[in-house]
């Protein structure tokens, strides 16, 4: 049954990417990636990566979708050239394609418990984590404790990509955009007809955001924790703005605050190594934090999965401010 | 040669080979940001694929329950995805002032402006 639901699941996406392929208009492409990025959160689920799907569903059908749509909303919406020598592009993916085939055949089969990927540190991870960081979820043990040098190097990147997108479109123009938009006379927004839309998200809005400070702090028992917060918070906060303008949004939260905030998650990230190494210990040894090495260990991942999520959350807002903040100054 | 032994990968390689066919045949930037967006994916499926262990679950300890998949690639494509739409969103950024400079977002177009200049 569960190869089954595997195989149509893949040939859906197979579908999905050849469609994305063929259609030129760029509304329908993104509607597409974002089915594509549903079908393989669903994928993801029924090979056990619980905490991927959440993060695939959140980050892929809407923090990318909006993204690329506001993108298109600035810019243009459908493709105008024909592809470019597709006969001999189309070879060279076929050799490549037929050589990656050639290579999958010295892989071990799809769930071989005995394969080299299972043998090496797996295990450990497995049988010992709960003992050493006392985390039931395996996945947030390893994301927060034991390859905490990782994940800070990816909140790094995370708040470097947020920087450079606000770099490349600029901080000035993107706080002004309320004065822009007065300046030429819209004072009220176009949604503000949809009542039924405006009084359900109202009502969505704080279960999102209760639902994503539940998956923040709940990641050490269940799926979740800080990128999939970070996320769902965000998108939350970008639902509000897509309904009641990006002027409004901005009076909640401003993109100096945003861009404060986002400096803040990492460095507390880096802050708690720094404090681990002060009471004696290695940096990010939450062992030190507290007597007990295991409540030290309950600390230490409280502490850097808010950072986190602070982190993400502010630079996927920042970024999505950042271009919504376009719209208006083309016109 | 069972064919559900390889059809995973075989896939995460068919997708792959579709991003990469996007991204070098398509001109408008928009188009190949999404290719690049299907080979990232087509990744994400391989490693995930390789952590599936038969008749094991999700990664979370429960009493009872003795098998579990592979945690390890599920940590680092976690981060991945998230990694994944920041760049993205760096891409985009790039397009908008490309845009903005150019008027155009089709590839042919941005040179010939380029040549004529």
């Amino acid at each position: 049954m569960e190869l089954i639901i595997d195989i149509t699941l893949l040939t859906f996406l197979g579908l999905t990417a050849l469609a994305i392929n063929r259609i030129d208009k760029l509304f329908c492409v993104i509607m597409l990636s974002g089915i594509y990025s549903l079908l393989c959160a669903s994928l993801f689920v029924t090979m056990d990566a619980v905490d991927v799907a959440f993060t695939e569903a959140a980050v892929g059908t809407g923090i990318a979708t909006v993204l690329l749509l506001s993108t298109i909303g600035a810019t243009e919406t459908e493709q105008r050239s024909a592809p470019r020598r597709p006969l001999f592009a189309l070879l060279v993916v076929c050799a490549t394609g037929a050589i990656l085939v050639y290579g999958t055949m010295d892989m071990p089969a799809f769930g071989d418990p005995n394969a080299p990927i299972h043998q090496h540190v797996a295990p450990r991870y497995v049988q010992q984590s709960q003992q050493e960081v006392g985390s039931d979820n395996i996945v947030t043990s390893i994301l927060s404790s034991y390859r905490g040098f990782d994940t800070l190097g990816e909140t790094v990147v995370i708040f470097t990509a947020g920087l450079s997108v606000v770099g490349l479109i600029g901080f000035r123009g993107m706080q002004k955009f309320g004065d822009r938009q007065r300046a030429a006379g819209i004072t009220r927004d176009e949604m503000e007809q949809h009542l039924v839309l405006r009084i359900v998200i109202k009502m969505f809005i704080p279960l999102i955001l209760l639902f994503a400070l539940y998956v923040q702090f709940h990641g050490d028992f269940g799926p979740g924790g800080g990128f999939q917060a970070g996320v769902i918070f965000a998108s939350g906060f970008i639902f509000y703005t897509l309904m009641f303008g990006l002027d409004a949004a901005m009076r909640v939260v401003s993109p100096r605050t945003l861009s404060y905030i986002a400096a803040l998650g990492v460095l507390l990230y880096g802050g708690v190594g720094i404090a681990t190494m002060l009471m004696g210990g290695n940096y990010l040894d939450y062992d030190v934090l507290r007597h007990d090495p295991l409540h030290g260990q309950h600390l230490g991942i409280f502490l850097i999965e808010l950072g986190v999520g602070t982190t993400v959350f502010s630079v996927m807002v920042l970024i999505f401010f950042a271009f919504s903040s376009r719209k208006g100054l083309r016109q | 040669m069972n064919i559900g032994a390889h059809y995973n990968y075989w896939v995460a390689i068919f997708l792959m080979m579709t991003g990469f066919y996007v991204v070098i045949t398509h001109g408008n930037l928009i188009k190949k940001l999404i290719g690049l967006n299907l080979f990232t994916t087509s990744v994400f499926i391989l490693y995930i694929s390789l952590a599936k262990v038969r008749g094991g679950t999700a990664p979370i300890i429960a009493p009872g329950i003795e098998v579990y998949s592979n945690p390890l690639p599920h940590v680092l494509i976690l981060t991945a995805i998230v990694v994944g739409v920041a760049t993205t969103a760096v891409g985009l950024a790039l397009a908008l002032l490309i845009y903005d400079r150019y008027g155009t977002l089709e590839e042919e177009e941005i040179r010939l402006k380029d040549d004529s200049l």
